[in-house]
């Protein structure tokens, strides 16, 4: 505990919690950093393109065509963010179902960086959409189209956001000096895990199964009717990656709100978090075996395409597989960092193989994404970074909670 | 109390089947299996490609007319501005003209991707689009095994372009558009039992005619659209290796799966949780 969540809770019982709020809006630290300089021109940049997007149309800005409507903007921002905050409910899995308390201290980072993931890049839908406007039509109920996956990965965005944000409010509880609602905030919390973690079965998976009748212009290698399963287990290891990799940033960006005993444990839960890795990898490249034989495309695998396919399986699953598991046998802490990054790596390429580079892949004319979709793609991941930072500065979620919450346990 | 047991358990089943089992109802219930749905066939031995049915589609619906001719060697594409054109495929009895537009499929892809009923499968067989609904995602484009459904992606405001097999019309007793005006009468609007028939009469009797085969009987679990050639369907720029099971089966394994799920996951984590949370109890207790 330090001094700023005395004068926190000390301000809100004067009851000035206009005055609170209004001081806290302002940026915290220095200005002029090197991640300002350079993600301030790019999001006012991607706000100009944004603009014309909606002025001129999609086709404006995107080299989307007829036979690929869906580009970047739902095969990075939507299939692969998701895929990356999968860790939200492998962790929270771990911590209150399993009971795993070594990883509690990260579970609110984690939950946190989940729940802006879904928040931006299921709000980067929102641009990709012809007719935004009548969003809504699916949530309020006048055409419902049950039959669609896509419906129930709309609904399931909707209730996970709402589901993290439960997990999440005990720290903005905190944050306000609310000790009532953190009490009945934080009784919330095992309600909503359970929640949570079936919606992500369902939605992580219902991505890959969004391309099921897709079923004619998939590469046949990357097509299966397995897309589903594979999807779910691979966000598994693709969330663990992403809690390494933002766990090693955040302890040098934010270290000065991490306590000594946190710092030191951090070490620990990274080989822990390779351990599950490897082994949900191996479950992984085993599945991609059996679908492998199993839909005899041994024939498939000359050509370029089939090499890429090697290339996915052997350099972004077994290799960093081999290094996950060495990390862990010689309790290296920079190997599974490594690790980390080459599985994102992986999984990028993997959903893009599925969503934009297998998908129309025998058309004559090839969608290549425009420069104006990377930055409005930068943009979207900036600012969630730019709130992941504010929050971070200013509740209880690196550092430890106030006193009074822990006495409320 | 209003809400007698009888009435809380029916608001009970209501309430849970739209929050898990209502996902998975497919397309066809038992009831609309009775309706006839109406379809077109198209002879292509009849057709000699003189685009007739381009203008008048274009005229019915307002859109542009067209300005390019059929060629043979050159494949037009239905886009935005058209919704349907006739490609020339040259073959050892001359050039063969086909029209494309869309099938209108029994269990329609689109309409089964549609999350808000935009795209819709009328009682009465056509595949028509409803503004009012869509909210732009094309989601259906990406479903669609024909790629019909187009998008203005140069609009602030932008629709789904498609064949609507003149729905409007229809409804008023009139033919659709191309098939009125088809100088040629290649094509026949009518039940699609019917057409059927008449596609099975033409073959039979006019052999050496036609290939035995109508294209649309059983692709992608059967479409409105129904087509007779007089070459195999492969050289005139038609896709064979279309699957005869609808497209909507190929995600009804997952969808029939989410109720499963959301029974058993609930109740099977919230077991695991009270099971470990012991464990750690007789930990505390043992130290």
């Amino acid at each position: 505990m330090n001094n700023s969540d005395i004068t926190i809770a000390r301000d809100n019982d004067g009851g000035s919690i206009f005055k609170f709020l209004l001081r806290e809006l302002k940026p915290k630290g220095k200005f002029f950093t090197p991640f300002n300089i350079i993600s301030l021109p790019i999001m006012l940049l991607g706000l100009g393109i944004i603009v014309i997007r909606f002025w001129k149309g999609l086709g404006s800005v995107t080299n989307l065509t007829q036979e690929v409507p869906w580009g970047l903007w739902i095969g990075f921002d939507v299939v692969t963010g998701v895929a990356f905050a999968g860790g939200a409910y492998v962790l929270t899995f771990m911590v209150y179902i399993l009971n795993m308390k070594k990883y509690h201290s990260i579970v609110r980072v984690t939950v946190l960086n989940g729940f802006l993931a879904y928040l931006f890049y299921a709000g980067a839908l929102l641009l990709d959409l012809g007719r935004p406007w009548n969003v809504i039509n699916p949530i309020i109920g006048n055409s419902f189209g049950v039959s669609s996956v896509l419906f129930l990965v709309a609904w399931h965005f909707l209730l996970y956001m709402i589901a993290q944000l439960i997990e999440f409010s005990p720290a903005i509880a905190e944050w306000l000096g609310a000790r009532k609602a953190r009490k009945i905030l934080s009784g919330m919390t095992v309600a909503a895990v359970i929640f949570g973690i079936t919606l992500s079965t369902l939605h992580q998976s219902g991505l890959g199964a969004l391309y099921l009748m897709a079923k004619d212009k998939i590469h046949p290698l990357w097509y299966t009717e397995f897309i589903p399963i594979l999807f779910f287990v691979s966000s598994i290891f693709a969330g663990l990656s992403m809690v390494i990799f933002e766990g090693s940033i955040t302890n040098r960006v934010f270290s000065d709100q991490i306590s000594e005993e946190h710092h030191k444990g951090h070490n620990s839960i990274i080989i822990s978090l390779a351990k599950i890795c490897a082994v949900a990898m191996f479950a992984y490249f085993f599945l991609q075996i059996v679908v492998f034989v199993h839909g005899k495309k041994w024939e498939l695998i000359h050509g370029p395409y089939g090499y890429w396919y090697l290339t996915e399986l052997i350099g972004f699953v077994i290799f960093p597989m081999m290094l996950f598991y060495y990390s862990y046998t010689r309790n290296s802490v920079p190997v599974a960092k490594i690790a980390a990054i080459i599985t994102m790596l992986g999984i990028i390429v993997n959903r893009l193989n599925v969503t934009v580079i297998g998908f129309q892949w025998d058309e004559a004319v090839r969608y290549i994404p425009s420069w104006m979709e990377f930055v409005v793609t930068l943009t979207v991941i900036f600012t969630e970074i730019w709130i992941f930072r504010w929050v971070i500065n200013r509740m209880p979620v690196l550092r430890e909670s106030p006193s009074w919450a822990a006495e409320q346990h | 109390m209003s809400l007698d047991r009888r009435n809380f358990f029916k608001t009970l089943g209501a309430t849970g089947v739209t929050l898990a089992v209502g996902k998975q109802s497919a397309s066809a219930s038992p009831a609309e299996n009775k309706t006839e749905f109406f379809g077109v066939l198209y002879d292509s031995t009849r057709c000699v490609g003189c685009q007739t049915c381009e203008v008048s589609c274009a005229e019915a619906n307002g859109l542009t007319a067209p300005t390019e001719t059929p060629e043979a060697g050159k494949i037009r594409k239905t886009t935005d501005k058209y919704r349907t054109v006739v490609n020339a495929y040259s073959s050892d009895n001359g050039e063969v003209y086909v029209k494309s537009q869309c099938m209108h499929c029994n269990e329609p892809a689109c309409a089964a991707a549609c999350l808000t009923q935009a795209m819709y499968k009328t009682h009465e067989g056509a595949v028509i689009w409803r503004g009012n609904k869509c909210m732009g995602c094309r989601y259906c484009m990406v479903s669609c095994p024909f790629d019909v459904p187009k998008f203005e992606y140069h609009s602030y405001n932008p629709k789904i372009e498609k064949c609507t097999m003149c729905y409007d019309r229809t409804q008023q007793g009139k033919l659709p558009a191309c098939v009125e005006n088809c100088p040629a009468e290649a094509m026949m609007y009518g039940p699609r039992r019917d057409l059927i028939k008449e596609a099975r009469k033409r073959i039979v009797e006019n052999p050496g005619v036609y290939v035995d085969h109508i294209y649309g009987e059983h692709e992608a679990g059967g479409t409105g659209w129904l087509y007779l050639s007089g070459i195999p369907f492969e050289k005139a720029g038609f896709n064979t290796s279309i699957q005869t099971k609808s497209y909507p089966e190929l995600s009804k394994g997952f969808l029939y799966s989410v109720p499963t799920i959301f029974v058993l996951w609930p109740a099977i984590l919230l077991g695991i949780r009270e099971g470990t949370k012991d464990n750690n109890l007789n930990e505390e207790t043992n130290e």
